[in-house]
């Protein structure tokens, strides 16, 4: 539930986007961001941007997200995973 | 990258070797468990280095009581409950949330899914299930807010809401405790900014060093750690500085302050922290699943024989519980840490029974 992610805010409208973080989409809200704007990288949780990113920070996580993707295939291809909020 | 593990690994087994002693370092936050076993950071560590799962999952430190006034709810006809994924596997009473297979429990991933349910269900009362650290409640916030503005009388929230630092500081207020540092959870972190940890550092003199969830950033947080040991001057540190401040997000902060005011609600395994969970204000009180179904929420035992709150305090580690890979599995848990994928006992199952690690 502590796991946020790095998006691209590519629409807004007032407090009410959408964002992109590899090629997937979804609704977000940036209430707590009042200054963002389109084109910025935040961190994304439950829903809620929570701060501003780097492209650089944001890529490294994007890589890390692969590789743990990757790795849990490898290591663990039967377990469930929740989905992490 | 490799080169700045490598040398946060010698600076670590330089500094303990210095120390000549065990040191025991809590990560808070249950990300960091996951990742500290997936990249195999424990088996680079000497073995003087033990690192305790602390409470920091927030499905694992909600009370009993808790969970099985969520399946009350569930049980109604007038009700919808809206609830993150990670909570409806957590047995109740009677089963869990999923078992329960009622076609009112909705899995949402923002609060604000919650609220557009209750807009979608005029007929019906939508109960958010309201759980998470500082992370998760400036959204519940802003839940409330809007369905304040929008005069939606059908919707409200059951908050287990936590705060990290009381946590922490309860811990520590424990004489049995054995932790000398924590690796301070990263997420929460940018909420509630480093400065939040000052307390900790001053009133037990323990480091507090904030760290991303990158393995480089959690082997260098673990030297930094091991260095503030060796000088013994402990401080607050943040690692993560790419998105983490030293006053954290202020309007989040303000939000929480708004709607919210701190009590001392059960934490599971830890009994009642002083301030440590968060309740709605009197002013927004209509808006509180509580009031608007009169219930009196009683803190439950924990199921029998489960260890859950030892290991939550960081006292035990999950293969030192009876229940452990034995009657307790992730495909039949018994206790909430084998329940959340973010929980110790789950990460020991998934990835401590391969290879190298420390069971004491």
């Amino acid at each position: 539930m502590c796991l946020a992610v790095p998006a691209r805010i590519v629409e807004l409208m007032d407090d009410r986007g959408v964002a992109d973080a590899m090629g997937n989409r979804w609704s977000v809200r940036t209430t707590l961001l009042p200054d963002v704007q389109v084109g910025d990288i935040v961190l994304i949780h439950a829903g809620f941007a929570i701060a501003t990113v780097d492209e650089e920070e944001a890529r490294k996580t994007w890589e890390l997200f692969a590789e743990i993707a990757e790795f849990q295939e490898r290591q663990a291809p039967s377990s469930k995973e929740e989905g992490t909020v | 990258m490799l080169e700045r593990v490598d040398k946060a690994k010698k600076q670590i087994h330089n500094t303990v070797d210095a120390l000549g002693r065990s040191v025991n370092i809590m990560e808070v936050c249950g990300t960091h468990t996951v990742a500290i076993f997936r990249s195999g950071i424990r088996s680079a560590l000497p073995e003087s280095v033990k690192l305790l799962s602390g409470p920091g999952c927030p499905v694992c430190v909600t009370d009993q009581g808790y969970i099985d006034t969520v399946m009350d709810l569930a049980a109604r006809e007038d009700c919808l409950i809206a609830t993150y994924g990670d909570m409806i596997r957590v047995p109740g009473k009677n089963g869990s949330l999923e078992t329960m297979n009622r076609s009112n429990v909705h899995v949402v991933l923002s609060s604000d899914d919650a609220v557009q349910l209750a807009c979608a269900h005029p007929d019906k009362t939508v109960v958010f299930v309201a759980v998470g650290f500082e992370t998760t409640t400036p959204a519940t916030a802003v839940a409330v807010m809007t369905a304040e503005k929008m005069d939606l009388s059908n919707f409200c929230i059951l908050s287990a809401h936590k705060l990290v630092v009381p946590a922490m500081q309860a811990l520590l207020s424990d004489t049995k405790n054995k932790i000398d540092a924590f690796l301070c959870p990263g997420h929460v972190s940018v909420i509630i900014g480093s400065d939040a940890y000052r307390p900790v550092v001053e009133q037990f003199s323990r480091p507090c060093v904030v760290a991303g969830f990158e393995p480089v950033q959690v082997m260098e947080g673990i030297a930094e750690i091991c260095r503030q040991l060796a000088d013994e001057s402990p401080q607050v540190k943040s690692l993560y500085s790419a998105v983490v401040t030293a006053q954290g997000n202020t309007r989040a902060w303000e939000l929480i302050e708004a709607y919210f005011e701190p009590y001392d609600g059960p934490w599971r395994g830890l009994g009642c922290i002083p301030n440590g969970t968060l309740r709605l204000k009197r002013q927004y009180k209509r808006f509180d699943a509580l009031v608007r179904f009169g219930i009196e929420e009683i803190p439950k035992e924990e199921p029998n024989g489960c260890l859950c709150g030892q290991v939550l305090c960081g006292l035990i580690n999950p293969p030192q519980c009876g229940l452990f890979d034995a009657v307790c599995t992730p495909d039949t848990p018994v206790g909430p840490c084998m329940v959340s994928s973010e929980g110790a006992c789950s990460a020991w199952y998934k990835y401590g029974r391969r290879g190298k690690v420390h069971h004491d």
